[in-house]
């Protein structure tokens, strides 16, 4: 654990001495903000629920931007040959770069808390939707993380990665946004996997553990693979 | 410290390392020599647990390489061919994340950070970017980091490939001073650095390990004849004749000059027949200007043993003999340059 905290601080190192993250968090506050006001302007409502549920595609394209460069970086520069030599297993490096994108995730989504006292300042905000949402996007940033982990292991290429990452986010978001209203076996199978029907009950104001599950266990599953494929190095 | 036994590394049906075995024992600092593509970084990686051997297996400070490759790894400091760094980081950020990695006690971190900026010459970039470092500094972070935890063993693939020749004697002296506190495996094609720094070498070609012993003995055992030059004043007939018949001498080639003579002397290995000639012109009172042994380099044992197999393949194909001047040494570097 330890060693994964070591690999956390590199990385945050890296973050924020390279223009990565200063521009991943500007255009995230750029279009969350300009989504925030429109919405306000149009509905008049003291809610982040309609800004929100925007915000999903938005951050399924800037949290493979943010992993990208994890592994793929590594094996590209052979940096990785340093880091597999010294005393640390393959799951460690793993998880201390999952948890650096993560943090970086989260200082992204902090700024958006003004909005919140915005809301308070102008209106009254029901804060049980706005907390709930929150606790989503949470768990949401964790797996769209681990994904962008996982296509960042898969190819040396850092835009390839991103773009890996991009595309797989967002096809699982159509793909429980795509069938529904339509008829047949595979609707309910592909609205559970597709992201769309997890996240909607969160800007509503609803933890369920059926959701909360779905996103842990993505996450987990990506990290596992992720795993995986960095041990597999050796043998390729 | 570190046993290698029938080591065999294949990339598909490419065999980078062939059977090799091989034993670096504690406080020797060993040479592995090669040209490239002979497998040296391949074996370095397996014996660091970066990649698996095929088949054989190696131990390092009594733990194997592949079951307990933690612990190897924390034995070890390794410096992979081109040193790749964190180029955004500062020179003291990566140390500190690396000795953190290695596992030095936060007591002893600054010290220990402090004590290897200072024997790798690298305290004045310590604040530095490491991406703004020209290649000589990058090498001694580099090897900064393979010392920050004090391992027992150092393996440095090519510490001096892409230095100017300054900075190659200054790596070349601080490997001689680690050398004195820890076990070094060192991989190298340059061959006057073995010489320098290695008390054994092992030449590997092609996968295959084909020689292993002291930088001497190699010059020893290649060395079939022994040849002697000679420059000389006195009756050219008569100093020919007389070298030809002291005991030894297998062949006497002779440059007949106005003022003094040539005299290139090929005698019998093992047997210094420089006190017999000059006995020789002593008795006949003939006038010694000049008398050298040539002594064979390290560098033609090592171009001999990795191209004889080219060599027998292409009858014929044979290089000019090396003649060991400063002069030749140079002129063939260039040519190997060029070519």
């Amino acid at each position: 654990m330890t060693n994964s905290i070591t690999i956390f601080k590199r990385e945050m190192i890296s973050y924020f001495y390279s223009p990565v993250a200063y521009i991943v968090i500007a255009v995230f506050l750029l279009s969350s903000g300009y989504f925030f006001a429109r919405i306000l302007a149009l509905t008049q409502q003291a809610t982040l629920m309609y800004s929100l549920a925007n915000t999903q595609v938005i951050l399924s394209i800037l949290a493979p931007v943010i992993t990208m460069r994890l592994m793929a970086e590594e094996v590209k520069s052979g940096t990785i040959e340093m880091l597999m030599t010294a005393p640390v297993t393959d799951f460690e490096v793993v998880f201390g770069k999952f948890l650096a994108a993560l943090f970086l995730y989260l200082v992204m989504l902090a700024p958006t808390l003004l909005y919140v006292v915005f809301l308070g300042w102008v209106g009254e905000p029901d804060m049980g939707p706005i907390m709930a949402s929150y606790i989503g996007l949470t768990l949401m940033g964790a797996m769209f993380v681990s994904v962008g982990l996982l296509m960042s292991a898969l190819t040396k290429n850092q835009i390839i990665a991103g773009v890996l990452g991009i595309v797989s986010l967002l096809i699982l978001f159509y793909l429980g946004y795509a069938v529904s209203g339509t008829e047949g076996w595979y609707v309910p199978v592909l609205q559970y996997i597709g992201t769309f029907d997890h996240w909607e009950p969160f800007t509503k104001g609803l933890v369920d553990t059926k959701d909360v599950i779905y996103y842990l266990s993505i996450t987990v599953l990506c990290l596992f693979v992720t795993v995986r494929l960095v041990e597999s190095r050796k043998w390729r | 410290m570190i046993q290698v036994e029938h080591l065999t590394k294949r990339y598909g049906d490419k065999t980078a390392v062939d059977d090799i075995s091989f034993q670096v024992h504690e406080g020797e600092i060993l040479g592995f020599l090669g040209p490239n593509g002979a497998g040296k970084s391949t074996t370095m990686r397996i014996l660091t647990g970066f990649l698996p051997a095929t088949s054989g297996n190696a131990k390092v400070a009594g733990y194997d390489v592949f079951t307990d490759s933690l612990n190897v790894r924390k034995q070890i400091g390794y410096l992979p061919e081109n040193v790749p760094l964190y180029h955004e980081m500062r020179v003291s950020e990566y140390l500190m994340f690396r000795a953190q990695l290695k596992g030095v006690s936060r007591k002893e971190r600054r010290a220990k950070i402090q004590e290897a900026l200072e024997k790798c010459g690298v305290i004045e970039v310590q604040n530095q970017i490491v991406g703004t470092l020209s290649k000589g500094y990058r090498q001694r972070v580099g090897l900064a980091d393979t010392m920050v935890h004090d391992p027992r063993i150092l393996i440095l693939d090519e510490p001096t490939i892409g230095l100017d020749p300054n900075q190659i004697r200054q790596v070349r002296a601080l490997i001689k001073e680690l050398g004195k506190r820890h076990t070094i495996l060192l991989s190298t094609h340059i061959l006057p650095e073995v010489e320098m720094i290695c008390g054994r070498v092992i030449i590997i070609n092609k996968g295959k390990l084909v020689a292993m012993d002291t930088p001497e003995n190699l010059i020893s055992k290649l060395r079939g004849v022994a040849t002697i030059h000679l420059e000389a004043r006195g009756p050219f007939g008569q100093i020919k004749a007389g070298l030809e018949g002291v005991p030894g001498v297998l062949s006497v080639k002779g440059e007949d000059g106005t003022e003094t003579h040539r005299f290139v002397i090929e005698t019998d290995k093992g047997r210094d027949a420089r006190e017999e000639i000059f006995r020789a012109f002593v008795d006949n009172s003939w006038v010694l200007l000049e008398m050298k042994k040539e002594t064979v380099t390290l560098e033609e044992v090592f171009h001999q043993i990795t191209t004889r197999e080219a060599e027998e393949a292409v009858p014929g194909g044979e290089e000019p003999a090396f003649k060991g001047g400063i002069k030749e040494t140079v002129s063939s570097l260039f040519s190997k340059i060029r070519g």
